[in-house]
């Protein structure tokens, strides 16, 4: 006997009370953690190729930590650290940005790091060649074609950061996934929650893919 | 920042007592044990996912790269379903929604639930590996294969596959250290595996820190022990004359 679905519980009310909050901290999680981990991360990937050891050390030890633990470990430990170093409970939502912003930029920096180590020697030789500081190499040459070049590599990863973003399930943030887990509890439609949630999740991803996609053949470099 | 108490995984996880030489008796259950119990569960959970995601996900990219246009498009509507929706979401698909709408799972235990949900989506990246593994070999060896009067599946099994099969083998290992750590969602379906321990240990004895830091290391050991083993079966199965490959 199949489960009869019924999905009338989802007016507008019942959307805007419960489901546009969470969807809204997801998207806000998503792209500050998306903002700060791509300076963060293009950092790391500075002193990780900047050839002096005392900085290449402590950026490949944080980025190759941070890779090698479950995102859900990483989200408990700030949850558990952070009230300790600063000596006060922080709210479940701002220690996922802190947690994502910080995680994020492990990955984000090994897409820099490949997108730098793709622009050809001769490009920093010249910018030294017309008297460029190091700052100025990298700022004005290096970095906006590392930038581009690696766009849809760094768009994808925020579309995986859009999906992890569930995972402040663990601390109890109140999410997209939240939201919905919440309304289904309410009006005793758990199944018709989840399935809503996962369709919401799969347009979103899916739409932002193929719209990577269309601009990965948009923007590529000629060469 | 407070003293290191490691004595509390000689507690007893009832009473809360030291249990000499840390493992509990008849009867009675210490931290360590818990522990333990917990890391077998992560890796039981991973390995059978790993196992559920290396056939389907070899299915869906070998399908993905056939001149079946049916064949490719259910290859790639595969990969897509299941790499668009967030992990925590499929496992909860598995465990809240498919038994509702087919009664005949709900006998199922939540673990073979999980070990399918964590399985299919990782399938899906799998899939991709291999789709671009396939493709990655010149044309003319599929050519080759099919003017030898091989058939199609003979042509992927004798001299497709062993190729491509051994070029993904780097993004195969990522991929198997990945499920180590993907395993982690499972505590939010109540399976008792290492997350889970993490948060509830932490909570009954309050030493969140040694608690977190002995899960965490477990999870190093294990992605570490899966990244060993997948270096000696890509040293094994190199072919020589390769690029990377033996003498």
């Amino acid at each position: 006997m199949m489960l009869a679905l019924d999905f009338s519980f989802l007016t507008p009310a019942v959307i805007s009370g419960y489901i546009v909050k969470g969807f809204f901290f997801s998207l806000q999680l998503t792209f500050i953690a998306m903002l700060g981990g791509i300076v963060l991360g293009t950092c790391l990937a500075l002193m990780r190729l900047s050839g002096k050891t005392w900085l290449v050390m402590p950026a490949a030890g944080y980025v190759n930590t941070m890779r090698s633990v479950p995102l859900v470990m990483v989200i408990l430990w700030f949850f558990l650290l952070i009230p300790i170093v600063i000596g006060r409970p922080l709210g479940a939502e701002i220690s996922a940005i802190v947690t994502f912003t910080l995680f994020e930029a492990a990955y984000y920096s090994e897409i820099m790091r490949a997108g730098i180590q793709s622009i050809s020697r001769g490009q920093v030789a010249a910018g030294y060649a017309l008297g460029m500081s190091y700052k100025q190499t990298m700022g004005l040459i290096v970095l906006p074609q590392a930038f581009r070049n690696m766009l849809p590599v760094l768009l994808t990863q925020t579309i995986i950061l859009f999906q992890d973003t569930s995972l402040v399930y663990a601390i109890g943030a109140y999410d997209l996934l939240k939201g919905f887990e919440i309304a289904g509890k309410n009006f005793n439609r758990p199944v018709e929650t989840y399935l809503v949630a996962a369709v919401l999740y799969f347009i979103v991803s899916f739409g932002l893919s193929n719209l990577v996609g269309i601009l990965q053949k948009r923007i590529a470099i000629v060469k | 920042m407070t003293t290191w108490d490691w004595q509390v995984f000689c507690k007893d996880t009832i009473d809360g007592q030291i249990v000499p030489g840390c493992f509990g008796g008849p009867g009675s259950v210490t931290y360590l044990d818990w522990l333990l119990s917990a890391w077998g569960w992560t890796l039981s959970v991973s390995a059978l996912a790993l196992l559920v995601a290396l056939v389907l996900g070899l299915v869906m990219g070998v399908l993905r790269t056939t001149p079946h246009r049916g064949l490719v498009l259910l290859g790639e509507a595969w990969t897509e379903l299941f790499r668009n929706i967030p992990l925590l979401v499929q496992i909860f698909l598995w465990y809240h929604v498919v038994p509702a709408l087919f009664p005949p799972l709900r006998a199922v235990p939540s673990f073979i639930l999980v070990v399918l949900g964590l399985g299919l989506f990782t399938s899906a990246r799998i899939s991709e590996q291999v789709r671009a593994g396939i493709q990655s070999l010149s044309g003319g060896q599929r050519m080759a294969g099919l003017a030898m009067g091989f058939t199609l599946p003979q042509t992927y099994r004798h001299v497709l596959l062993p190729m491509a099969l051994r070029i993904i083998i780097p993004p195969l290992t990522s991929e198997s250290m990945n499920i180590i750590k993907n395993s982690s969602v499972a505590f939010a379906v109540s399976i008792s595996e290492l997350t889970l321990f993490a948060l509830q240990a932490q909570e009954e004895t309050s030493r969140g820190i040694e608690v977190y830091l002995a899960v965490t290391g477990l999870y190093f050991i294990s992605a570490f022990a899966i990244n060993r083993a997948m270096l000696f079966v890509e040293n094994r199965v190199r072919v020589p004359g390769m690029i990377g490959g033996g003498q």
